[in-house]
């Protein structure tokens, strides 16, 4: 690996009046970024904010609408990735471009320059082991992707990007899926890179984390700069807090959180479940929901979330274990008898599961109830009944410049957040499943969605399973937490007085033995 | 100012534009087919104007396009369905042997035991139907249960279909008058539809009519359409409303393997008259093309289908005016090249001039600073 060669301009990249439109959204407008050689620099905005699409153009991913790209001073025009690359500008996304099946260093020769036809696989393998300890990228390049975790493949991709002679690393969200420590010593091997003389641009919303590991600081919102390259020692959180979301932050709704009083609606006892690929997901899992209760659940994504939101909804089956709603066994319910029960679900993902971005929004808001009356009499589906229910629905939960015969994929983020809740609601639900309820939407879509979970909870009495990665959300919200951990609930606590960091250490399966473990 | 022209995705695609945007595919694919018959030493105004006379020039030929494009929009209505549900059902051409078969099983039953027409000719449509749908069974239930991909499945079948009906032909069917020729006897007259005007054209034509009609009621208007249209757009969202994906889609493949068989049957009873092993030239293939271009919307069907029937004759008539027929055939490819693939492009996206800011008065303008 070539040590970076001398620069000619001081800024490793500058990118001047960026504009990018996609079909019915403005992503980025006249944006102006720099970021020097030697720093680490945050991209900070919130979702939508149009951070990765800058970035993506800025790796040849995209082609910006108008505007310039100068790398090390030079003018560049990118075309594919591929050329971005030679520019030494890499990037690692938030879904990882892995072939599962394949190794470490196999995954590593990918698309490698300068590979030879006769394959001279040791030199690479040598190389990359080189680089790996180097950084403290912990990886071992004979074992195959899919055996490892998130974290781990985080790390090749990293590994894939330095091996390909990057300067200019850019990592989208890197944390979102990784435990504390995880992030901590990904932080760390941050700070090294940037050490050396390259450029680490660094997408993230986490406030914390900007601060503790960037140089200077840029902040996008609503697709434009609002700051560019402040030194972050100037700023406070609340400082930064302010320029990404433009006004003050709203201040966290302190809700009363009263024992119930009402007896048990929702029991899991013992549940066992396979994933998809027919491993163990969830072990032995007990939890009681009240009725009227909010419980959340924190854990790392894929320590079993998706398995249980599938049992309690009856999208799996179980292998072990009973469920039981008011009292009734519900154990081998198909997902329709759940649906007529009462258990209203709102899954991760919402365009893949939820809803169906080619149809439009009636059939979108009719998809829990379009089988029975009144929506439907014996195999006639009531058209004009239809019509009318979607219009009562967006209405009723203010979904803005919607019609019923729009597209659904057409609607933004928060909007189709708002559709999939007012159709769950309108269930009149006795239990509620949110998993990542808020994750992509932006502060005000967030808090009508949180509204909606507590109404529902306070005032309709429906017992809410939240299901969320984001430990804020599930402080904030619930009444009791449980802590999922590689399918096991290791820990069970009122959410009142809750000790953050125990949470944290749980989370990441070091403190099995915590207080009141269920 | 340096202008670019760059290919862009379109948001939504309205009606109007399609169809101009197809008109014009048409126009172009039969000029670039008239260069290359140019090319080859013949006249491509001749071509053109015998395809024109073949296929709509009087009352004879526009009797001989809507007979062709009968059993074409028969069979396409029922690709149709199985494609909303992404099930890629290929097997068309052996769904309509096989309809042609069950339709003439009844016949062979009622035919000598003199049933009436009222009550052969329905009894022989219902024949078809399940004769059809059965030879989608198997392959709709290997697909929904176990994943089995109906690409292939549909497709051996065909041949399997084909040849059982030459079996029958050539043995436990044949004509003992046929001078030993491979066909079943001659239907009687209560088992066939009676012709109109001067070619072939029979009333089953209101088959594909009526059944299309009545698909885009079903489609619209009911549970079982709004399920077909889910599971079509996201499987995974189906599942997730606690829709049964699998007998939805066993239920489209029979649907679409019931109306091949139907027009298998409309096609013996309409135009042949008897069961031979030369029932259909490609129609099940065409049919493919023919739903597909229909965008799988039935009324669209009964067009293309139209415009189908006229391609057929117009290769024929093509022929008689001396220019050799596999000519025409590459009319016929050129016209379908432009529509599906070029037409199918500018659909689907839009063409955009933009203007780039000269690069370096840009920079130079802004400076770079941070």
């Amino acid at each position: 690996m070539a040590a970076p060669r001398p620069h000619r301009s001081e800024e490793a990249v500058a990118l001047v009046g960026i504009a990018k439109a996609f079909p019915g959204v403005v992503a980025n407008k006249d944006v102006d970024f720099s970021a020097r050689w030697g720093e680490v620099h945050a991209l900070l905005g919130e979702n939508g904010a149009g951070k990765t699409t800058l970035m993506s153009i800025l790796a040849g991913l995209y082609r910006p609408d108008a505007g310039q790209i100068l790398i090390d001073g030079e003018a560049v025009t990118f075309h594919a990735p591929g050329e971005a690359i030679r520019h030494g500008v890499g990037m690692v996304y938030q879904h990882y471009r892995l072939v599962a099946s394949q190794t470490v260093a196999e995954n590593l020769l990918l698309g490698l320059p300068g590979v030879p036809f006769r394959l001279n696989a040791g030199r690479f393998i040598r190389e990359a082991r080189e680089l790996s300890e180097r950084y403290q990228l912990q990886i071992d390049p004979s074992r195959p992707v899919w055996q490892l975790s998130v974290g781990e493949q985080q790390r090749v991709e990293i590994l894939k990007t330095l091996q390909r002679g990057a300067t200019i690393l850019i990592l989208d969200e890197p944390t979102a899926v990784l435990t504390p420590q995880e992030s901590e010593d990904l932080m760390r091997t941050l700070r090294q890179i940037a050490a050396e003389g390259r450029t680490v641009i660094l997408i993230s919303h986490k406030l914390e984390e900007v601060r503790g590991v960037a140089d200077r600081v840029s902040v996008l919102r609503g697709g434009s700069m609002v700051s560019a390259g402040l030194p972050i020692g100037a700023l406070s959180a609340r400082d930064l807090a302010r320029l990404m979301v433009g006004e003050d932050v709203p201040s966290l709704r302190q809700e009363e959180q009263v024992a119930r009083a009402g007896g048990t609606r929702l029991l899991l006892q013992d549940v066992c479940a396979r994933d998809t690929r027919d491993l163990p997901a969830l072990t032995d899992v007990s939890l009681e929901i009240a009725v009227g209760e909010i419980l959340g659940v924190a854990g790392v994504a894929g320590n079993g979330q998706r398995e249980l939101a599938q049992v309690v909804t009856g999208l799996r089956r179980l292998t072990a274990g009973q469920i039981s709603l008011d009292g009734r066994d519900i154990s081998h319910a198909s997902a329709r008898t759940m649906v007529r029960l009462g258990v209203a679900h709102i899954p991760e993902d919402r365009l893949g599961e939820g809803l169906i971005g080619n149809l439009p929004l009636t059939d979108n808001a009719v998809l829990k109830s379009y089988d029975r009356p009144p929506l439907s009499f014996g195999p006639l589906l009531q058209v004009q009944r239809v019509v009318g229910f979607t219009r009562t629905l967006i209405e009723r939960f203010g979904i803005r410049g919607a019609r019923p015969d729009s597209l659904t994929r057409l609607l933004s983020g928060g909007q189709l957040q708002r559709l999939l809740l007012a159709r769950e609601m309108a269930l009149n639900p006795k239990v509620i499943v949110a998993v990542h309820p808020t994750r992509g939407l932006d502060v005000a879509a967030t808090q009508q969605v949180q509204e909606w979970l507590v109404e529902s909870a306070r005032e309709k009495l429906a017992s809410v399973l939240l299901i969320s990665e984001d430990l804020d959300e599930v402080l904030q919200l619930s009444d009791r937490i449980a802590v999922l951990y590689e399918g096991r609930i290791v820990g069970c606590m009122p959410a009142r007085g809750a000790d953050r960091g125990q949470i944290g250490l749980m989370m990441a399966g070091a403190a099995n033995v915590a207080a009141g473990v269920s | 100012m340096a202008l670019s022209v760059r290919f862009e995705r379109r948001a939504t695609t309205p009606l109007g534009l399609r169809v101009i945007v197809l008109s014009l595919a048409v126009v172009l694919g039969a000029f670039a087919g008239g260069l290359l018959v140019q090319a080859s030493g013949y006249s491509a105004l001749t071509a053109f104007s015998a395809i024109l006379e073949g296929s709509f020039g009087g009352t004879y030929p526009i009797s001989q396009t809507l007979a062709a494009a009968i059993p074409l929009a028969t069979i396409a209505l029922g690709t149709a369905v199985a494609f909303r549900v992404q099930l890629w059902n290929i097997g068309g051409e052996g769904q309509f042997y096989m309809g042609a078969f069950g339709a003439t099983a009844v016949e062979l039953i009622g035919g000598p035991a003199g049933w009436p027409a009222i009550v052969l000719l329905p009894a022989m449509m219902v024949g078809g139907f399940v004769a059809g749908a059965g030879w989608a069974l198997l392959p709709g239930w290997l697909r929904a249960w176990h994943g089995v991909n109906e690409i292939i499945t549909t497709l051996m079948l065909n041949y399997v279909a084909v040849l059982w009906v030459n079996y029958l032909v050539y043995g436990p069917w044949k004509d003992p008058a046929g001078r030993n020729f491979p066909f079943s006897p001659r239907f009687p007259d209560s088992a066939t539809f009676s012709r109109f005007g001067e070619g072939q054209l029979h009333v089953g034509i209101w088959v594909p009519v009526v059944a299309a009609i009545v698909l885009v009621l079903v489609l619209a208007r009911t549970r079982w359409g709004y399920e077909l249209r889910v599971v079509g757009e996201n499987a995974e969202a189906a599942r997730y409303a606690g829709i049964n994906v699998r007998s939805t889609m066993l239920t489209a493949m029979l649907v679409s393997g019931g109306m091949a068989g139907l027009a298998g049957m409309v096609q013996v009873a309409g135009i042949i008259h008897l069961l031979n092993g030369q029932l259909s030239t490609n129609y099940g293939y065409t049919a493919i093309i023919v739903a597909w271009l229909a965008r799988l919307h039935p009324l669209a069907v009964l067009v293309v289908s139209v415009l189908f029937g006229a391609l057929v004759n117009g290769g024929f008539a093509v022929s008689q005016v001396g220019i050799p027929q596999a000519l025409g055939g590459v009319l016929q490819g050129m016209i379908l090249f432009f529509v599906l693939g070029i037409g199918d492009l500018f659909t689907r996206y839009r063409l955009r001039i933009v203007s780039l800011p000269s690069t370096v008065t840009a920079a130079a303008a802004r400076g770079t600073s941070t």
